[in-house]
């Protein structure tokens, strides 16, 4: 018994040494050298969530979380085109990113202390601040979250909305019948149907189930948020020169909607004397250098995909069925918590 | 004596309560007061949902049309099918490569349509054919790469296409791997027989969906990170193993329903192991399995399905990312009506060819 147990043992360490070897190999070469290398960047997205990455008629991939991969291929291949998108499901998209068959994940996931810590992997910002909602139909009057005592909701079962909903029934001491589904569009219909008063789910995705509704114009999504769902790209840990490249895509998104840089007046902003967007265009300050890049990889993410309004806009604002407003992911100078570093 | 002219007293015509139509009703539907309510319950049942239902399907159904908008809500909307109907066949296949599936779809088709007519020639040659060349040739024409062909890579690949080819080639390799087990299970060589027992009591207990999880999301990681082997290939694999398992004990069911005599005929005729089996107990017991084997097919060309769960995009997984496009959503149901018609339609045509190929192969006895 002793002995099978030591045998154990060795085998365990042997394999300790074994993962150590893998994880060797793996920092080994740089996921920079690597994309550059393949010719195209790797990027796991969902396999279908609208708004945020779906394919469309042609079988060309959509959407805002698409479009953080395409500013990060702009960056380092010079083409926002030249992405694989390989669709996750919500179960394997951390092992994709651990095992290197993609090199970034985009696949609306909230930032946690435990995926940011416990698996590997590190989070390079925020790309859409999301947070659990509540859509009621007009005719009740609700006009705040604190109004729903003794409403029924309907949700979706087993997700982390099931445990935020009791949560914030039981601090505000309030009573609920929950009316459960096993998809997200169950609960549309259910809703649809008058089995329940209130539909609870992540915000952006009531905006996507109100356009299913027979009548869209009767509901409304109420202001209140009742958690925070950060959402944002990860990359694995042990690379700081791929990590910064992936979070510095993103900033200069949000920093050219900041300078009022995009796709339509870049041409005519690259003669612009303002030292700001001098900085972001690569033609004075820091430059490329510090991330290994050319000094235009900026400029050509906001000439080839476009700067953080646009992308918003394009895939769930008012250029979408969608018709989400900015709400949080306003710019922090126009009211909401959308804050980029600036280029120095 | 006189004579009497017999005469034949004329045909009558039968009673009216016995002949045609009114007799069939009698008799099939109409057959007692319990027989009647059940019957008048069901007309009234399909007078209430037929029409409405054709309405829906057909009469107030918008056709064609560029987004959601297209369509009234009064009718289903079947612009989301047309609209979307080629990528349902050849998922992300580039749209210049098309005729490539085509020639696939076209082989199968000849190939299905050869083997199933009863005159045509070389049946043996196009069955060999089939099941050793053609796999070879369908990989090569859809990947590519090869012969001046462009390379399509595999994550391009989805619809009714990658459900065609999963299916395709489980039920290809899982025959003959199938039998294999099942002779090696029913060997007299201890650990021949206990391995392949263990192999199958091993694949069948688990769940196929546990298998591709496994094939999609464990095997990534037991493998360095230069070694990126093809997902796909995989799931194929996984479904290959899995699916040899059921196999080999469909066929065990045939072989044990061989009489005892046959395997000591051809013992006494001094033919080898190898000879007897091929040439007297498989033919008897493949043509007795027919049945089973045909529903483990189907069962498998549904169970293809599950590869949604590790982002393949088979037909069904398609049609999901299809619903989510913010340009067509609130279709779900004309998506997934359409999905389960395909399904059905392959299925069933399996079913009536099993049905052909057993009367074609039944010897009488």
């Amino acid at each position: 018994m002793l002995k099978s147990l030591s045998s154990l043992k060795k085998v365990a360490v042997l394999g300790a040494f074994a993962a150590a070897g893998f994880a060797q190999v793996a920092s080994a070469s740089t996921t920079l050298e690597s994309v550059k290398e393949k010719g195209y960047l790797s990027c796991g997205v969902s396999t279908g969530l609208a708004g945020f990455s779906n394919p469309d008629d042609k079988g060309i991939w959509n959407g805002l979380d698409v479009d953080v991969c395409r500013a990060v291929a702009a960056a380092t291949l010079k083409d926002a085109s030249k992405v694989k998108f390989v669709p996750l499901n919500a179960k394997e998209r951390f092992t994709a990113l651990q095992s290197g068959e993609i090199d970034v994940l985009s696949r609306n996931t909230t930032w946690t202390l435990t995926r940011d810590a416990s698996l590997g992997l590190n989070f390079t910002g925020v790309s859409y601040y999301d947070g659990q909602g509540f859509m009621v139909k007009k005719g009740l009057g609700v006009k705040s979250a604190k109004d729903l005592d003794g409403a029924s909701v309907c949700i979706q079962a087993g997700t982390t909305t099931e445990l935020n909903l009791a949560d914030y029934f039981r601090t505000n001491g309030m009573e609920y019948q929950p009316v459960v589904f096993d998809t997200s569009d169950g609960t549309a219909k259910g809703f649809d149907a008058g089995r329940c008063d209130v539909l609870t789910s992540d915000q952006s995705q009531l905006y996507a189930l109100r356009t299913r509704l027979t009548k869209p114009d009767a509901a409304v999504v109420l202001p209140d948020v009742i958690s925070k769902e950060p959402l944002g790209p990860l990359v694995r840990q042990g690379d700081d020169l791929w990590f910064n490249i992936v979070k510095w895509s993103l900033a200069a998104m949000i920093n050219a909607e900041e300078l009022g840089l995009s796709s339509e007046n870049i041409t005519a902003k690259k003669e612009s004397t303002d030292p700001g967007v001098r900085r972001l265009l690569g033609i004075d300050g820091p430059k490329g250098k510090g991330i290994n890049l050319d000094d235009e990889w900026a400029l050509r993410i906001i000439e080839q995909v476009g700067n953080y309004d646009e992308v918003f806009q394009r895939n769930v604002g008012v250029d979408s069925p969608l018709q989400i407003d900015r709400g949080l992911n306003a710019l922090w100078s126009d009211g909401g918590i959308l804050y980029a570093p600036p280029f120095r | 004596m006189i004579e009497q002219e017999l005469k034949m007293i004329p045909a009558r015509e039968p009673p009216k309560m016995a002949v045609g139509t009114i007799a069939w009703l009698r008799g099939n539907l109409f057959t007692g007061p319990l027989g009647t309510a059940a019957i008048l319950l069901i007309i009234y049942g399909l007078i209430l949902t037929v029409p409405p239902l054709v309405q829906w399907l057909f009469l107030d159904a918008t056709w064609f049309g560029a987004s959601s908008e297209a369509c009234d809500r009064e009718g289903a909307c079947w612009a989301f099918i047309t609209a979307r109907l080629d990528q349902f066949i050849y998922g992300f296949y580039p749209s210049e490569e098309y005729w490539r599936p085509n020639l696939f779809f076209a082989q199968l088709a000849v190939l299905v349509g050869w083997l199933s007519i009863k005159s045509t020639p070389w049946k043996k040659w196009v069955l060999g054919y089939s099941l050793v060349i053609m796999p070879v040739v369908s990989w090569f024409l859809l990947y590519g790469d090869i012969f001046g062909l462009a390379k399509v890579d595999t994550h391009q690949w989805g619809g009714l296409m990658l459900t065609l080819l999963l299916a395709l080639c489980g039920m290809i390799a899982s025959l003959p791997f199938g039998v294999l087990l099942a002779l090696g299970r029913r060997s007299d060589m201890p650990v021949i027989r206990s391995l392949c027992t263990a192999y199958i009591e091993l694949w069948r207990g688990v769940p196929l969906i546990t298998v591709l999880f496994m094939a999609s999301v464990m095997l990534p990681l037991f493998m360095p990170v230069e070694v990126s082997f093809d997902k796909l290939l995989r799931a194929m694999i996984g479904i290959i193993m899995f699916q040899s398992a059921y196999m080999a004990e469909v066929v065990r069911g045939g072989l044990q329903a061989i009489p005892k005599g046959q395997f000591e005929a051809f013992d006494s005729l001094g033919l080898s192991y190898w000879q007897g089996m091929i040439m007297i107990v498989l033919p008897q017991a493949m043509r007795l399995v027919i049945p089973g084997v045909v529903n483990t097919f189907i069962a498998l060309f549904k169970d293809t399905s599950l590869v949604l769960v590790i982002g393949l995009f088979d037909l069904l997984a398609i049609i999901q990312a299809g619903l989510n496009d913010p340009k067509w959503l609130g279709n779900s149901i004309e998506g997934y009506l359409f999905a389960g018609f395909v399904f059905w339609i392959f299925c069933f045509g399996m079913s009536k060819y099993s049905q052909r190929l057993e009367q074609q192969l039944h010897q009488g006895h």
